[in-house]
């Protein structure tokens, strides 16, 4: 049987893969984003996942205002980087597991979630900015460390998904995968935000207070994260901050209860606040992932301890 | 046709990119993601006004974009991520945008973002419905900061060492 693991939120900055592809990550600046996530590098090497549902939203590169779909599933056996204006970000193209994306498209469907079956994408820097910061700089002619599934959210035109849709959908996520017959080790990334407007004259907006509350909350209450309204993450988080909803779809993945394993926080990256969660599923724990993920998680809290 | 008046008009400097204006902002988004081949890039920048007629916008919006008006692109339907592909197209950075549309000069508006950003307080809303929406852990409908701290303490202890570190380490960072 198939197990959701683990989630891991993720601030998907497009100026954080402009510094990765023109080697800035050495620049004080870039260095205070990226050390935070040395870490996580780590972990994710011990955790070793089979494959990663990766939530993210389009920057219009792969989607037009010609086509809006709320929810798209990517079930191709690959996707490239897409040419977001200044050639293809030098990546690997992303493996899909078009096996286990079926799997899920057929059963959420079945659970009334009308997602979109994508079977041709192009994935930009909503998805690959993400990877990087995850599992370091990887030339265009290497590999990820694990074949991908694309969940693409309309986050873009107002109205998004909700809150309590995402999270729900998620929970249907966690039931499809656990279906799945072959014993796969599964991540789930929930991308985008934090705070962080950059339209119109209010752009600049950061809220500190919010996005420490909503990491507080991924563990402690996340049933009231789904509650939020939507004019409410505009007000406070900005209007492109709306985009936290994506990372409910994570939260539900993980079922009733989650652990805190590592986080991350830091102000800015280009407009944005940068925000980073690791979260175990806790009833994963008891089984075949349990000792990797407690010698991954204790390895990420020594050296929490360490770098005191 | 008029838009529709919108609850979340109300949030100050902010043009919700809604399904209305998604559709009347259709030709100007359409517009700029033409931007994203070489060929249209160079055809636009001989013949700015000649290129956009295919388009079929609204002579408001032809007038938005030839004056590289942002926040009127926006206001008629223009969406953030695909006008900026029209800076890019004049060389511009995102951030060199953002300072356009907030009336800053570049060097100012980068400041502001390494000083924290804008700050939500008095930001929230044009006529006065700035109460904060209360997200603290075990908190209330309303803004309660010395309680949130106060109420957030009592963890079980393994989770809350690890995370008093990392959290001062972030905090530390942001200094």
């Amino acid at each position: 049987m198939a197990k959701i693991i683990a989630g891991i939120g993720s601030s998907h900055v497009p100026a954080i893969g402009a510094a990765i592809d023109n080697n800035k990550m050495e620049e004080p600046y870039w260095k205070r984003v990226f050390s935070g996530f040395e870490r996580s590098q780590q972990w994710m090497r011990d955790i070793k996942p089979d494959v990663a549902i990766v939530v993210y939203n389009d920057h219009a590169s792969a989607f037009s205002t010609d086509l809006i779909p709320t929810f798209a599933l990517g079930t191709a056996t690959e996707f490239p980087p897409a040419d977001e204006g200044w050639g293809p970000r030098p990546v690997p193209v992303a493996k899909g597991h078009p096996q286990l994306a079926t799997h899920i498209a057929q059963s959420v469907i079945l659970d009334e979630f009308d997602l979109t079956v994508v079977n041709k994408m192009e994935i930009d820097h909503g998805l690959t900015v993400p990877l990087n910061l995850l599992c370091g700089k990887i030339p265009p002619t290497g590999h990820w460390p694990f074949p991908i599934i694309p969940l693409a959210v309309n986050v873009v035109m107002y109205p998004p998904p909700t809150g309590h849709r995402c999270f729900m959908l998620g929970k249907a996520i966690k039931k499809a995968v656990e279906s799945y017959p072959e014993d796969l080790r599964v991540v789930i990334f929930g991308t985008g935000g934090l705070s962080h407007q950059i339209s119109g004259p209010r752009a600049g907006l950061i809220n500190s207070k919010w996005d420490k509350n909503f990491l507080d909350n991924l563990s402690k209450d996340p049933v009231k994260l789904s509650k939020i309204p939507h004019i409410d993450y505009m007000r406070e988080a900005g209007a492109e901050g709306i985009e936290m909803v994506m990372w409910l779809i994570m939260r539900g993945a993980l079922g009733e209860k989650a652990d805190e394993v590592y986080r991350f926080y830091t102000v800015p990256a280009s407009n944005t606040a940068v925000g980073h969660i690791i979260l175990s599923a806790r009833d994963a724990k008891a089984k075949a992932g349990k000792s990797k993920m407690k010698r991954a998680a204790a390895r990420a809290k020594a050296d929490v301890r360490k770098s005191k | 046709m008029a838009r529709r008046e919108q609850p979340y008009d109300d949030i100050p400097g902010t043009f919700v990119f809604d399904a209305d204006r998604a559709r009347e902002g259709y030709p100007i988004n359409s517009f700029c993601m033409s931007l994203m081949k070489d060929e249209n890039r160079k055809a636009f920048k001989a013949n700015e006004a000649g290129y956009i007629k295919q388009f079929h916008m609204s002579p408001e919006q032809e007038k938005a974009i030839l004056t590289r008006d942002y926040n009127r692109m926006l206001e008629l339907g223009a969406n953030i991520y695909f006008t900026a592909k029209l800076g890019a197209t004049d060389g511009h950075s995102f951030q060199h945008l953002a300072a356009v549309m907030t009336g800053n000069t570049q060097q100012a508006y980068a400041d502001m973002m390494l000083a924290g950003g804008r700050s939500v307080e008095g930001n929230r809303s044009r006529t006065g419905s700035n109460k904060a929406y209360s997200l603290s852990v075990e908190g209330g409908a309303t803004q309660a900061k010395p309680a949130k701290k106060a109420k957030a303490k009592p963890k079980p202890a393994k989770k809350a060492k690890a995370k008093a570190k990392s959290k001062s380490k972030s905090s530390k960072k942001r200094k």
